[in-house]
């Protein structure tokens, strides 16, 4: 499974009137691996998770998901091939208990038989919503199955974000920053818990600022400054990578 | 029952149709003030088959719903582009077109502004409009039940992300558009049916405020609420009569009082606590 390219983007480029935000990118994720994109502020990285879903249309490039382009697609379309995401800002549907968000996650799956990847891992054939309440389990939210979002602590509404899009049972999960205002406790517990989500065989793409979180975690980084993608490599080529400093430390002299 | 009872009834299940067909839109985020105009076209165009064409009233009934229905769905194309006052304004300027065109065209065959009268000589039997009301509660009982009654509270709650969620939001929303469109044509076609005498300006501004004001008062998140609002908002004025010329203003106060005390509606899905049961097969995802 390892090795076979996932995502990959051709000299996407996108512009909000006369600022080019995402410049001639180029990124390859692979199958089963966790992956990060950086950058400082404003350097495109939410912008990069709105062209591969479909929210924005890219100017000019190509997005593939394994081998299906996908650039022009709806969102909806985008999502049943496989790509799910969570949002900077938590967006939880404000009138749905827990349960019916992941319940809402698996609306367009057929209602039984094999799926893609992690439906395999929780076993094939389940009913769906077997499938949902298994997954509220392997997430710790089971406890919090019938509560509506406004009631719960900030950690436990970003695990439900993350449980409504792995019901979506997506081969690529977009991560947008996830540990953004957790507490150190939170932020190891959603360590584990990416590397459960690995390991039912999603690939995972992550947006943060917390380098210790990114480089922990993520096998590769690519890092993006003005649009641009100024390096990519593993986290210890990245540490060392003079561009990366400079861009955010600024440069000498 | 005594003839009052009789037209209180009456009005009371047109009255929860109209509700219903405001909350099928509102279900998924979807504010009309055009609903008159979809009554107008059900009311009329049953009507005319009926008088002109001798056309059974069953048939009649369901060709002016389905009419309105129609053009529910091509309004509610440009509509998604539209939210919120936008697409309440746009709505309302819809329903005033069918009213002006009811007010200066077809007049041989509907009178006009005149009015159109002898739409048969005995009004139809109640339980032609409570059979409609029943159908219609079991409907929605088993929609908000369903995966799809939650796709629409999704839909409502936050229509991009629902699309991130594979959701086809076009089709969903411009569907409970056309289906309100239907239910509100339906109507029409049993007040004309019932009442014998219809006029273009019963379906003015004021007939779509009605409609919205029972949903919003009633609770717009489950369809309970606006068959509440319907039940409120017809049988009350009948118990206020004593009140005499402070009638009105006693309604305003109720709104305003409800709408302080229970901003999301009197009856909220926390309220009926319904156990979602998603039936294994045969439920529409």
């Amino acid at each position: 499974m390892k090795g076979k390219s996932i995502l990959t983007l051709k000299g996407v480029c996108k512009n909000f009137g006369g600022l080019m935000a995402v410049d001639h990118l180029d990124m390859e994720v692979l199958s089963g691996q966790v992956c990060g994109l950086i950058g400082p502020n404003g350097a495109g990285k939410t912008t990069v998770f709105n062209l591969i879903t479909g929210v924005h249309r890219c100017l000019s490039g190509t997005i593939r998901l394994e081998e299906k382009e996908i650039t022009r697609e709806k969102p909806y379309r985008i999502t049943r091939s496989g790509v799910a995401r969570t949002f900077q800002t938590i967006r939880l549907f404000s009138n749905l208990s827990t349960l019916e968000q992941v319940l809402v996650g698996q609306n367009f799956l057929p209602k039984s038989g094999a799926g893609t990847a992690a439906a395999g891992a929780l076993g094939t054939g389940l009913r769906l919503r077997d499938e949902a309440e298994e997954l509220l389990k392997l997430l710790g939210l089971w406890e919090s199955r019938d509560q509506r979002p406004n009631t719960l602590p900030y950690g436990s509404q970003r695990k439900v974000e993350i449980a409504r899009a792995l019901a979506t049972r997506p081969k690529l999960l977009l991560l947008d920053e996830p540990v953004a205002g957790m507490n150190m406790r939170e932020t190891r517990d959603l360590l584990a818990m990416i590397s459960k989500i690995r390991d039912l065989g999603v690939t995972i793409l992550i947006i943060d600022h917390d380098m210790k979180f990114v480089m922990g975690i993520c096998s590769t980084l690519f890092v993006l400054n003005f649009g641009r993608k100024i390096a990519e490599g593993t986290p210890d080529q990245i540490r060392r990578d003079e561009q990366v400093l400079e861009a955010y430390l600024g440069k000498e002299d | 029952m005594s003839s009052y009872h009789l037209d209180l009834f009456s009005a009371l299940g047109i009255n929860i149709l109209l509700a219903l067909s405001v909350y099928s839109p509102m279900a998924t985020g979807q504010l009309s003030l055009g609903n008159a105009g979809f009554m107008a076209i059900g009311a009329y165009v049953s009507a005319m088959l009926t008088v002109h064409l001798h056309m059974p009233l069953f048939p009649a009934l369901v060709i002016g719903g389905i009419l309105a229905g129609t053009i529910g769905v091509l309004v509610g194309f440009p509509a998604l582009r539209l939210k919120g006052v936008f697409l309440a304004m746009a709505t309302l300027g819809f329903s005033e077109i069918v009213r002006n065109y009811f007010m200066n065209f077809l007049e041989t065959w509907t009178g006009g502004a005149y009015g159109f009268r002898g739409i048969g000589d005995t009004p139809i039997s109640i339980v032609w409009i409570w059979a409609w009301v029943f159908f219609f509660i079991m409907f929605f009982y088993v929609l908000s039940r369903s995966r799809l009654g939650l796709m629409m509270i999704a839909t409502h709650d936050d229509d991009t992300v629902s699309e991130l969620m594979g959701i086809n939001i076009v089709r969903l929303k411009v569907g409970a558009f056309g289906l309100g469109a239907f239910i509100a044509g339906l109507a029409g076609g049993l007040y004309a049916h019932y009442y014998l005498y219809i006029e273009p300006e019963f379906f003015n501004v004021w007939q779509s405020i009605y409609m919205v004001l029972f949903v919003i008062m009633g609770g717009m998140l489950t369809f309970w609420g606006g068959v509440l609002g319907a039940g409120i908002f017809t049988i009350l004025p009948e118990f206020t009569r004593i009140l005499h010329d402070w009638r009105g203003a006693f309604f305003g106060v109720v709104i305003i009082v409800l709408m302080i005390a229970r901003p999301a509606g009197i009856v909220t899905r926390e309220i009926l606590r319904l156990d979602f049961w998603i039936p294994q097969r045969g439920s529409r995802t």
